[in-house]
Parts: structure tokens; C-alpha cells; sequence
């Protein structure tokens, strides 16, 4: 099964998280990732920008609107998503549970309901 | 325990077994030990195929409304379990064929879910129970659903019978069962046995419902209680698939010690009887002697826990002969070694309980005190402490703050033969004489 693993963290402030820290995190998603290859279990992992640097865009209203900022503040933002392939729940929490964002922040395991894969959405 | 049916979205079986209706004919009664004793196995057989509860429900209520079509014209067939399962698994079959044909688009590496059902030697069908209950308390489902959930799969318990048992009506619990059934499919919950380390902690869980199953036996009176022999029924299951596991076995011997003694916990009035006035010529001794078999061989593990502990304090108790002598100072140890490895509020109430029957009640009602003032606001709604509390001050000869502490323990007591017991109590105590 197709799994999203969505992080989700409190954004830092500015010059809050020291150069070693930041380092450090650096060291254990690239750690990360590469056991997630390794197990060849990854199918694409992104870490996002702050919510700063993101614009919404509906037509829900008729026009397009698009505007500065996320649909929804909440306190913790999304922060990354991680596309897995593994047989079942308990391998996707196995993956979230070493996931360097479960430190700080959680990360939701959520099941594909369906993908689009060679030219056609699966069921 | 009457009933079993396909349990799903409180939807009754229709002409189910245990049904009734005049003297069941040869045919319903072997379809009925059937129901009984297979329904949990069949059931975590196909839904281990398909991940899919919900589908595998229904299709084992069909095969069941359809052996009560045939069999008793046709003849019950040599082994009603293989005949259920090929029933129900050419059901499974045709279901998901059709479900193919439908699809307009491919579906992802198409796996033959069912195949290896298909391998399944009828005559000789394996147990997968313990993958059901694995499932059912599953860390990614509402731990209040965990019992509720292995009653309604292993078991066959109805919506309706599940629902009352936890005082929730039954469109509710049926809802309930739907959604956290839908969730299993969607989320993808395995039905296998996990991993060495994963695997104490997810026993845990599954100890944890069973003992749930035992303790709304307790909560929910005499009238209303329907699952008594369930519990039982469970956990002793679950040794059968764990033989190994001291704690399971820890918590059969418990759950029978307990049931041993049902029959001496009303008089012939339903009043209630508290343990200390009981019969012991009433209990049931081959319960008895079953627990103390399990507890042997959980002993021989060298594995103490909690559940275990728990059994042998009730085994202590039920070693009072008809001379009525309780050794209470090894009930203070139990006690002491339960509070020490599983702390909790109820085992601290037992604690100081049993502490007034050794040190006196003024001893044990300081331990209480002194174990509710740490407990804070969670403490003042537990009903075992407030009756515990009104006893103790009531021996001490506090009789209007012992009134005071009744009046409180009667108002948490839900069933109703014990509160009527602390009213006569508190009665007592007043000096009004009933």
C-alpha cells in the first residue's frame, strides 16, 4: 500500500534553531532518506518551505482568488511529506516512528486512496 | 450467551443460530455448536485474506442463513466448519470478481488477495484468532473500541449485546463497529503477527481488552449481565493460542477465579453478598482447579506480572475453607508486590483494605487517605474507594461520617444488588433498623 507520511512541527522563528542543530537534522534526513532508499520503500520525499512562503489558490467562489498564505493557520504547520510503498500499517508507523520530525513535531500516517501511475489512476 | 450472528451494523441474523423458536431440530443445534465454536475462527480466516471484516462478516452470515436453509432438509454435512468456510469463501470469490469487472480503470498490481485462502485445507483449518485480536487492539484503533471489537469479531457477539454490556445503545455501538471496521480496511491493518519486538507491547493490548471483557462483568449487574462466560470464553481462547504466555495465563486464571465465585455473590434474594460473608461451598470448584492449573504452569515461566499477581491474590481468597480463616498476612504481600510492579488506584484501595484487616482500620483507612489525597480529583468519583472508605470508618466506630462516606458510595454504585448492599450498610450505621 501507498502511504503518505506528512510531517507536521511548530515553525521556528528566525535564529531560533542554532547552526549545530540545524546541522544535526540536516545529518538525520539525509539518514533518513537513505534507509528509506535503501529499503526501496521511497517513492518521493520533500521537506516544504515555511508556511511564509506559501500562496493559496481557489475558484471555489467563481473567480480565481489567490492569496498570500496558508488555507488554514493552525499552530503546526505541514513541513514535509514522505511517499511510501509498504505492505501494511504497521511498517508505515515502523517508517513515521524513525522519521526525524517525530522528535519535534508529528507525523501523520495517511493510506494512498488512489495514485496515478502509468496513465491511469489506480482504484 | 445466546446469540451468534454476523455482528455487523447491529443487523441481527435473521434466522440465526440460537434464534429459538420450538425445540431447534438436529440441524439448528449443529448449526448452533458450530456458530459457537467456529464463528471466531471462520470469520479471522477470511478476514486475514482480505484485510476486510465488514466483507468477511457477510459473507459468513450468508453461509450461515444458508445452512439453515439446507441442512435441515439436505443433512447437516460430516464437518460443518469446512462447509461454512467453502460457502464463504466462494461468496468472498464471486464478490470480488464482480468487483473487477466493474473497475474501469486497472488496478494496481491486482493481487490475488484470496489465493492463498484458497489453499486453506478445509479439514484442517488453521487458527488465526490470535491475528483477529491483534487486529481488534491495534494501537492505531480507539482503545475504547479494543473489547468491544473482540467481542463483536471473536465472539459473534451482536451490536446490541456488545452495546449493552457497555451501557451504549445499540445503534451506537453498531455505528461504532462499522467505522472502526471501515478503518481497519482503509489504514491498512495487518492481520499477522508482528515482529519479536514489537510484539510484548501489541500481547499487552490484547490482555488488556480480554480483561476489559472480565471487568464490565462487574460494572454492569446481575440482570444486564450477559458475558460473564465470555470473558472466559476469550481468555481462554487466547491461552490456547499463546500457551506460552505467562501473563496470559495470568489473566484465564483470574478471570475464572472470579467466575468460580459468581454463584455465592447473591443470596437467593439477588442481594448481594460480599466476598467476606460468601459461601465457599458454593463456588465452583472445577473452575477452581483450572486456574490453579494455569497458574502452575505461568508460575513455572519465572515471569511474574500483574495479571498473575492479581490471580493469585483472588486464589488466596478462594483458599477459605468452610473455618472461614483469610491468610491475610499473603494478601498484604500480593498486595504490596501488585501496588510495587502495576500501580493504580484500584490495586491501591485492595492495598489498604487488606492493610486494615492485618495492621486494623484505623492503619488501612490512613494507607486510604492517604492514597486519595495523592490520587487527587480522579479518586473522588471511584466508587471502590468511596465504599471502601465508608467501611472502614463505619468499623472505627465513625458512624456519622461513615453515613456521609455511604451516601457517597451509593451514589457511584451502578449495580443495583450492591448498592442496595451499601444501603443497608449505611442503614445499619444510622441506627435505623430496616
Amino acid at each position: 500500500m501507498r502511504y503518505a507520511l506528512l510531517m507536521h512541527y511548530r515553525e521556528p522563528g528566525e535564529g531560533e534553531i542554532s547552526e549545530e542543530a540545524i546541522e544535526a537534522a540536516q545529518e538525520a534526513f539525509g539518514a533518513y532518506g537513505r534507509a528509506l532508499e535503501s529499503a526501496g520503500v521511497l517513492l518521493s520525499a520533500d521537506v516544504l518551505q515555511p508556511t511564509s512562503g506559501t500562496t493559496s489558490v481557489t475558484r471555489r467562489e467563481g473567480g480565481l482568488q489567490v492569496q498570500d498564505g496558508p488555507f488554514a493557520e493552525t499552530k503546526e504547520a505541514l513541513a514535509g511529506i514522505f511517499m511510501v510503498e509498504v505492505p501494511d500499517l504497521d511498517a508505515a508507523i515502523g517508517w513515521a516512528e524513525k522519521c526525524p520530525g517525530a522528535q519535534w513535531g508529528v507525523v501523520e500516517v495517511r493510506p494512498t486512496a488512489t495514485a496515478f501511475i502509468d496513465g491511469a489512476w489506480t482504484r | 450467551m445466546d446469540t451468534l450472528t454476523s455482528g455487523d451494523g447491529g443487523r441481527e441474523a435473521g434466522p440465526g443460530p440460537g434464534a429459538g423458536g420450538p425445540g431447534p431440530g438436529p440441524a439448528l443445534r449443529s448449526a448452533d455448536v458450530a456458530a459457537r465454536d467456529s464463528y471466531g475462527r471462520l470469520l479471522a480466516l477470511l478476514a486475514a485474506a482480505t484485510s476486510d471484516l465488514a466483507g468477511a462478516e457477510d459473507a459468513l452470515a450468508d453461509a450461515f442463513e444458508r445452512a439453515l436453509r439446507t441442512w435441515p432438509s439436505q443433512g447437516v454435512p460430516a464437518s460443518p466448519d469446512a462447509w461454512l468456510l467453502t460457502v464463504a469463501r466462494n461468496r468472498l470469490r464471486d464478490e470480488w470478481k464482480s468487483a473487477r469487472v466493474q473497475r474501469a480503470v486497472p488496478l494496481d498490481a491486482a493481487p490475488d488477495t484470496l489465493a492463498h485462502i484458497d489453499d486453506v485445507d478445509v479439514d484442517a483449518i488453521p487458527d488465526r484468532r490470535l491475528e483477529l485480536m491483534l487486529v481488534c487492539a491495534h494501537p492505531a484503533i480507539d482503545r475504547a473500541m479494543h473489547t468491544p471489537l473482540m467481542l463483536n469479531t471473536v465472539l459473534g457477539f451482536t451490536a446490541e449485546q456488545v452495546g449493552r454490556a457497555f451501557s451504549v445503545p445499540a445503534p451506537t455501538m453498531a455505528t461504532r463497529l462499522v467505522r472502526v471496521k471501515k478503518r481497519i480496511k482503509a489504514a491498512g491493518i495487518p492481520f499477522r503477527i508482528p515482529d519479536l519486538a514489537d510484539l510484548p507491547a501489541r500481547m499487552a493490548s490484547v490482555l488488556e481488552a480480554v480483561y476489559g471483557a472480565y471487568v464490565i462483568d462487574w460494572a454492569t449487574g446481575p440482570q444486564a449481565r450477559q458475558l460473564p462466560s465470555e470473558a472466559l470464553h476469550l481468555a481462554e481462547v487466547l491461552t490456547t493460542l499463546v500457551p506460552d504466555d505467562p501473563e496470559a495465563l495470568g489473566l484465564a486464571a483470574l478471570i475464572e477465579l472470579s467466575a468460580a465465585r459468581a454463584p455465592a455473590r447473591f443470596d437467593a434474594d439477588g442481594r448481594f453478598v460480599p466476598l467476606a460473608d460468601q459461601d465457599p461451598a458454593l463456588w465452583d470448584r472445577e473452575l477452581i482447579s483450572r486456574a490453579h492449573e494455569h497458574l502452575r504452569v505461568a508460575h513455572a515461566r519465572g515471569q511474574l506480572g500483574r495479571f498473575q499477581l492479581e490471580a493469585a491474590i483472588q486464589a488466596v481468597h478462594c483458599a477459605r475453607g468452610p473455618a472461614g480463616t483469610t491468610d491475610w498476612p499473603t494478601l498484604l504481600t500480593l498486595h504490596r508486590i501488585l501496588q510495587a510492579i502495576a500501580p493504580s488506584l484500584g490495586s491501591g484501595v485492595a492495598l489498604a483494605a487488606v492493610t486494615a484487616e492485618v495492621d486494623g482500620p484505623a492503619a488501612g483507612l490512613a494507607a486510604l487517605d492517604a492514597l486519595l489525597l495523592e490520587a487527587g480529583q480522579r479518586a473522588r468519583l471511584f466508587q471502590p474507594a468511596r465504599a471502601t472508605r465508608a467501611h472502614l470508618l463505619d468499623r472505627l466506630g465513625r458512624k456519622e461520617e461513615a453515613v456521609a462516606a455511604y451516601d457517597s458510595a451509593i451514589s457511584l454504585t451502578h449495580d443495583t444488588a450492591e448498592r442496595e448492599y451499601l444501603e443497608r450498610r449505611r442503614d445499619r450505621a444510622s441506627g435505623v433498623s430496616r
